[in-house]
């Protein structure tokens, strides 16, 4: 693009002055939104390591509980690696998530979101355009991730289909999650210290679920916990469509979700516009 | 309160507190359209507030502030069309290269795809940075970054710009560079509100300098105006040892119009005076007498830095010591003093 660009000539007439009485067109919103989504995944481009090492901790977890813990845990019915590589994709968007917190606290600190609150984009852009260019990382880390659970010998069992919209389901609440640590980020405004608040929030739920283990192994109380929070409704959807059992948490899923993003982006957008 | 139309940025009474920091307490002011308006403070001032106030950044706690006669608390999306920023730190993206930087603001400010590359190699070409354009901004060094970031506040060509300390921590010949690049834009017809903590660079730049201090505008006028403030002229003399200095600073203690100022660390001794002549003359004669020999003996109009003194009762060269990108405040000030 830059190439071909370099060869015109310097100086011709431009459309400035864009109209302002229609700033809060639709059109701007996704313009501004694709403009950001953009300038993000550069960096993945740009720094490529970045994409590599970020996917060798969920590999690590795979092949973690695949072969260690995998043999001590007894899911009936299931083989553990047909019952984990469900669990582990939503265990790598809920983790991954921080790197959202990470990325906008680090434009914070470098000055770039005083940059972009000074033009006149549409003020969620920022925030969408971070979200979106992570959910798009989190498509390339999941199909690895199954490429890797199939090389060890997970199999989905109920057509390419229903695989296909578990993988849907996992992005879109890894969508969902991102906004809660593009909040994170906001708020915490220091990319080490988002690294830290935007992961630890998410251990407790992540290991107090049915990512990793059936839930009716743990005592009552936290199986009560565990039964209720969005991360096991998502798990045992995802598991359920994966593996050809009855789908019987999809709308309860679907209202966390609903529900998070309902409260975060509002809660992100006006935390953004009342930075300081 | 309706007409600000030979006003490009004014403010009323604007006042902000951070906690128990009182950032701006009471500021009122205008930048006349077309002219390059000095904000010279030390560091904690209220310079930033101020400017992140009149660029919707930041909510001021009462007062007002219009940019190109738009109330920027009322309208802000508006305000944001008619002026661009270049903050205290340049905003530029490390990973992108610095055509794609140009590029992204561009489209944020809803140029059209091709307007918005034909403006990014545009401003490129004119801050000498086409032959970097294709390297990510990561590679480039201090001043290229300072370019590209002023590049990136002027990509909307908004009457107004706003600098906030274009030039800290860049080595003087850089920043004689970017004082340039300033300049140019100034005579395009741009109006510009400039903040710095360096005496020679309002000097240098600024048409009218706003001095402030603890969130008060203490001094207003032209960079002479605020120099005929403090009344008279300078007798400066120069040594190379400091027992010289001391010998001198006694013999001379009678001579001026007050006691002369000693700095050690720069081995200058400095005698305000209200009669120039006579005074050289008693100086001349008394050091004669003594047999001391500066190196250096002149008389000078008072520089930005005896007006700082006579304003805040502390020299200009204090002011670095909570700043964390000021390394370079104490060449400046020494600097601006001739």
């Amino acid at each position: 693009m830059s190439d071909q660009a370099l060869k015109r000539p310097i100086s011709q007439p431009r459309d400035r002055q864009p109209d302002l009485t229609s700033t809060w067109r639709v059109s701007w919103v996704i313009s501004d939104t694709i403009v950001m989504t953009k300038r993000n995944l550069m960096k993945y481009i740009r720094l490529p390591q970045l994409l590599v090492f970020s996917t060798i901790q969920p590999v690590m977890f795979v092949l973690l509980f695949a072969f260690v813990f995998g043999g001590a845990i007894d899911t009936p019915g299931v083989d553990y690696i047909n019952f984990l590589i469900p669990g582990i994709l939503i265990q790598s968007v809920v983790f991954g998530s921080s790197q959202t917190s990470v990325g906008l606290a680090d434009d914070l600190n470098k000055g770039m979101i005083d940059r972009y609150r000074s033009l006149p984009m549409t003020r969620g852009a920022v925030m969408a355009g971070r979200t979106l260019a992570d959910s798009i990382r989190n498509t390339f880390v999941v199909f690895l991730m199954l490429g890797v659970g199939t090389a060890i010998g997970f199999r989905y069992q109920d057509g390419l289909l229903k695989a296909l919209a578990a993988v849907a389901l996992v992005v879109l609440f890894g969508y969902a999650f991102s906004w809660i640590a593009a909040f994170i980020g906001l708020l915490t405004r220091n990319p080490e210290i988002a690294g830290v608040a935007g992961f630890i929030w998410v251990f407790p739920l992540v290991f107090a679920s049915s990512v990793f283990v059936p839930v009716e192994t743990m005592p009552s109380w936290l199986q009560a916990f565990a039964e209720v929070q969005p991360i096991s409704a998502t798990a045992d959807t995802v598991r359920a469509l994966m593996l050809g059992t009855p789908v019987e948490k999809l709308w309860y899923m679907l209202a966390w979700m609903a529900a998070i993003l309902a409260v975060f982006i509002p809660l992100s957008v006006w935390k953004y516009r009342r930075l300081t | 309160m309706t007409s600000h139309a030979d006003a490009a940025i004014r403010v009323e009474d604007l006042r902000k507190t951070f906690g128990d920091l009182v950032a701006l307490d009471g500021v009122s002011m205008t930048a006349p359209t077309g002219k390059v308006l000095g904000l010279l403070g030390p560091n904690g001032a209220g310079k930033t507030t101020l400017v992140r106030v009149v660029t919707t950044l930041l909510q001021p706690d009462s007062g007002q502030a219009w940019i190109n006669g738009i109330d920027v608390v009322r309208d802000p999306q508006r305000a944001r069309m008619s002026f661009g920023l270049a903050g205290q730190y340049p905003a530029v993206d490390e990973n992108l290269t610095g055509f794609e930087n140009l590029e992204m603001v561009g489209r944020l400010y809803r140029l059209s795809r091709r307007g918005a590359r034909d403006r990014a190699h545009e401003l490129l070409d004119r801050f000498d940075l086409s032959d970097a354009g294709d390297r990510t901004a990561k590679t480039y060094s201090g001043g290229m970054r300072r370019r590209l970031d002023l590049a990136a506040s002027i990509v909307s060509d908004a009457p107004i710009l706003l600098l906030d300390e274009p030039t800290t921590g860049l080595d003087p010949r850089t920043r004689m560079g970017l004082w340039e690049h300033i300049r140019e834009l100034v005579d395009s017809g741009v109006t510009v509100l400039l903040t710095t903590q360096y005496l020679e660079e309002a000097d240098e730049l600024a048409d009218r300098i706003v001095v402030i201090d603890h969130g008060r505008i203490i001094a207003e006028g032209t960079s002479t105006q605020l120099k005929a403030q403090i009344g008279g002229d300078v007798i400066q003399l120069q040594f190379h040892q400091s027992d010289q200095l001391n010998r001198a600073a006694g013999v001379l203690d009678r001579v001026g119009a007050a006691d002369p100022q000693v700095d050690e660390s720069e081995l200058t001794l400095k005698l305000p005076t209200g009669d120039a002549v006579s005074d050289l003359m008693a100086t001349v004669r008394l050091l004669d007498t003594h047999d001391i020999k500066p190196d250096d003996l002149r008389i000078r109009k008072p520089s930005l830095d005896d007006v700082f003194m006579t304003l805040t009762g502390q020299p200009a060269d204090a002011f670095d010591d909570n700043g964390d990108s000021t390394g370079s405040s104490q060449n400046q000030t020494a600097g601006a003093a001739d």
